[in-house]
C-alpha cells in the first residue's frame, strides 16, 4: 500500500467506519456508556468517549505472539461480532499479526519493519505470549529473530504496550514450573515504557477492547493496579462479585460435581475455587456475549488471571489446602523426632546414670575427718 | 515480593517448614518427658492408679467452687477462648479440607456464621484475659514475657483469619497470607513454650490422679 494511499485511510475516523457499517449513532453511544460504565467512569464522560472515539484517527497497532497457544487471538476474535466492539478493532490498523495477517515470510515482516518506521515512538504494541531467554533465546524465533531480541527491537519504538494474556503478563504457563524455556512475561524484559496486563488465560475480550478504547479515548493508559491491570477490570475479585456468595456465606459448599449442593448452585470453594483470591471482572462482565462465566456454568475459578496460577497446586483443591505434600512432611517428622527423641533420653539416661555412679555416701565421720 | 508470591510462599514451604519443626520438636519433647521414668514405687499400692488417673483428668477440668469464687474471670475467660479456639479450628469448612488433605479424615463442618460469631467471642475474651492479667497484681508478678508472646501468637491467628474472611483491611492474598503466616508461627513456638500444655496438661493430670490413687487418696 503506497504512503498516501495509507495516509488516507489513516485519517478515517471511527465515525465515518460506524456509518459505512450501517451501525446506528444510537447503538454506538450505548457502546460509550457502557465502555465508560466498565471502565468506572462517570456516565458524564460518555460524550467526551463519544467525541474522541469519533474524531480518534486509526493508530497503528503491531501484535507480536510469542510463546502462546493463541487462544488470547480466539478470545478477541469471538468478541461479540457484529458490535461496535470489534468495530474498534477494525479502527486499529493492525499492521502486522502472525496469525491473522495475509502476508507471509520476508512480504510480512517487511510490513512489520514499515509500520515501525512510519510510526517511530507513536504506535501500540500488543504482545501475547511469552519470552523464552534460556540459551540465548533459542526456544521461540520468528524469521530467524529470537523473540527476546524481536519484543526489545518493537518495544524501543512504541508509545505503550499492551502484554495481553496471563503468558505475556506474568509468564503464564511457559513460566510455569519447571520453566524449561526460561520464559518470561513482557514487564521483566522491557522496563522503559508504559505496560498494561490485560491477564487472563485467555482474557476476556472486552477487556481487551475496553484497554484499545481507553487509550484511543484519552490517549493514554488506564490506571493500573499493582500488578499492572487496568483497575477498572481488575479492581474487584471474582468471589466479591460472584453470584454463589450468599452460599458462600452461609457456609453451604457443594462437595462434588454432582451433589445435591452442586444442583442447587452452592458455593464451589470445596470444589478448589479459587474465586476469592483472583481479580478478575468475569463475574460482571461474563463470557460469550454476556450469557455467563464459568461459575455459572458450575466450574470453580481457577485463578486464571493470577500470576503463576499454574503453581498454585490442584485446580480440584481448596484454596486452604497447603501446594505441597503436607503428610509426607508429618511422617517425616514424626520419624526424624523419634529418632533425635531417643538420642535425647539416651543422653539424658546416661548422665542420670553417671550421676548415680558418681554420688557416693558421706557419713559424719567422714566430714569429722576431713575438717 | 508481591502478595500473590507472599501467598505461594506461606501456602508452599514456609508451611512445610513449620509443620516440620512442630512435628520433630513436639515428638522429640514427648519421648524426653517419657523417656525420662520414675523410681520404680517400692510401697505397698493401696488402691487402683488408672482409674484415679482418669478422674482426675476430668475433675481437674472442672474448677472447684473455692478456685471459681477467686478468680471467677480467669476461668470463664479461659474456658470461652478454649472452646472458641477448638471450634473455629475444628469446624470451620476451608480448615476441615486442610485437615482432609493433611490426615485423610474429614467432619461435618458449622455453619459459618456460627463459626464466626465464635471467633469473635474467642477474640474479645482473649483481650479481657490480657486486661485481666495486667490489672490483677497476682497474676502480672506471675506472667513473664513468654506468657504474653504465647498469648499473641494464639490471637493473630484468630484476628487475621477474622479479617481473612470477612475481606478486610488487605488485599484478599496478602490478608490469607499473614492469617497462614500467623499459623505457621504458633506451629514453630509450640514445641518450645507452654503452648506445649496441650499435649502435656492431661498427661499430667493423669499422673497426679494415678500417684493418689496407689496411695489411697481420693481425688
Ligand atoms: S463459587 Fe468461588 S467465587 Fe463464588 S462464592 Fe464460592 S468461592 Fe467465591
Ligand atoms: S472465572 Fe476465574 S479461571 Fe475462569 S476465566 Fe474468570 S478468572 Fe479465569
Amino acid at each position: 500500500m503506497g504512503s498516501a494511499v495509507e495516509q488516507n485511510v489513516r485519517a478515517i475516523t471511527v465515525a465515518d467506519r460506524l456509518r459505512a457499517q450501517g451501525i446506528s449513532r444510537r447503538g454506538f453511544l450505548k457502546f460509550c456508556a457502557s465502555t465508560a460504565s466498565l471502565m468506572a467512569l462517570s456516565p458524564a464522560m460518555v460524550p467526551a468517549i463519544a467525541r474522541a472515539l469519533e474524531n480518534a484517527r486509526r493508530p497503528s497497532v503491531i501484535w507480536l505472539s510469542f510463546q502462546e497457544c493463541t487462544g488470547c487471538t480466539e478470545s478477541l476474535t469471538r468478541s461479540h461480532s457484529p458490535s461496535v466492539e470489534s468495530l474498534i478493532l477494525e479502527q486499529v490498523s493492525l499492521d502486522y499479526h502472525h496469525t491473522l495477517q495475509a502476508a507471509s515470510g520476508e512480504a510480512a515482516e517487511l510490513a512489520r519493519e514499515t509500520a515501525m518506521q512510519e510510526n517511530q515512538g507513536k504506535y501500540l504494541l500488543v504482545v501475547d505470549g511469552s519470552i523464552p531467554v534460556k540459551d540465548g533465546g533459542v526456544y521461540s524465533t520468528i524469521a530467524g529473530i529470537t523473540n527476546v531480541d524481536m519484543l526489545n527491537e518493537v518495544a524501543a519504538g512504541a508509545a505503550a504496550i499492551i502484554a495481553v494474556g496471563s503468558c505475556a503478563a506474568f509468564g503464564g504457563i511457559g513460566h510455569a514450573r519447571p520453566n524449561p524455556t526460561g520464559a518470561m512475561p513482557v514487564s521483566e524484559i522491557v522496563t522503559d515504557k508504559p505496560i498494561v496486563n490485560v491477564s487472563g488465560c485467555p482474557p476476556i475480550p472486552t477487556v481487551i477492547t475496553g484497554v484499545l478504547a481507553h487509550f484511543l479515548t484519552f490517549n493514554k493508559l488506564p490506571d493500573l493496579d499493582d500488578l499492572g491491570r487496568p483497575l477498572a477490570f481488575f479492581g474487584q475479585s471474582i468471589h466479591d462479585r460472584c453470584y454463589r456468595r450468599p452460599f458462600y456465606d452461609k457456609g453451604l459448599f457443594a462437595e462434588s460435581f454432582d451433589d445435591e449442593g452442586a444442583r442447587k448452585g452452592w458455593c464451589l470453594y470445596r470444589l478448589g475455587c479459587k474465586g476469592p483470591a483472583t481479580y478478575n471482572a468475569c463475574a460482571t462482565t461474563k463470557w460469550n456475549q454476556g450469557t455467563s462465566f464459568p461459575i455459572e456454568a458450575g466450574h470453580p475459578c481457577l485463578g486464571c488471571s493470577e500470576p503463576d496460577f499454574w503453581d498454585m497446586g490442584s485446580f480440584y483443591r481448596a484454596l486452604s489446602i497447603p501446594t505441597e505434600d503436607t503428610t509426607r512432611t508429618l511422617v517425616y517428622g514424626v520419624g526424624t523426632g523419634a529418632v533425635l527423641g531417643a538420642a535425647a533420653a539416651a543422653v539424658a539416661r546416661s548422665r542420670k546414670s553417671k550421676a548415680k555412679a558418681a554420688h557416693y555416701k558421706v557419713s559424719v565421720n567422714d566430714l569429722e575427718e576431713s575438717t | 515480593m508481591t502478595s500473590v508470591e507472599f501467598l505461594a510462599w506461606v501456602r508452599g514451604p514456609m508451611f512445610q517448614i513449620a509443620v516440620a519443626i512442630f512435628v520433630v520438636g513436639v515428638v522429640i519433647r514427648l519421648i524426653e518427658i517419657f523417656a525420662l521414668g520414675r523410681k520404680a514405687d517400692l510401697s505397698e499400692p493401696r488402691g487402683g492408679e488408672t482409674m484415679p488417673g482418669i478422674v482426675t483428668v476430668f475433675r481437674r477440668s472442672i474448677p472447684d467452687p473455692g478456685t471459681f469464687k477467686r478468680s471467677p474471670f480467669t476461668i470463664v475467660l479461659g474456658y470461652l477462648f478454649h472452646i472458641g479456639l477448638f471450634i473455629t479450628i475444628l469446624f470451620f469448612v476451608p480448615h476441615i479440607e486442610l485437615f482432609h488433605d493433611v490426615l485423610g479424615v474429614q467432619w461435618p463442618g458449622l455453619p459459618t456464621p456460627l463459626v464466626d460469631a465464635v471467633a469473635i467471642i474467642s477474640i474479645f475474651a482473649m483481650l479481657a484475659i490480657l486486661v485481666n492479667r495486667l490489672r490483677n497484681p497476682v497474676l502480672r508478678f506471675l506472667s513473664n514475657g513468654e506468657d504474653y508472646v504465647v498469648w499473641a501468637a494464639t490471637l493473630l491467628p484468630l484476628v487475621t483469619g477474622y479479617f481473612a474472611f470477612h475481606r478486610m483491611l488487605f488485599p484478599y492474598q496478602t490478608m490469607l497470607g499473614l492469617h497462614i503466616l500467623s499459623v505457621e508461627i504458633l506451629l514453630i513456638l509450640f514445641p518450645f513454650t507452654k503452648l506445649m500444655h496441650f499435649f502435656t496438661s492431661f498427661v499430667a493430670r493423669w499422673y497426679n490422679g494415678a500417684a493418689f490413687g496407689r496411695r489411697g487418696v481420693q481425688s
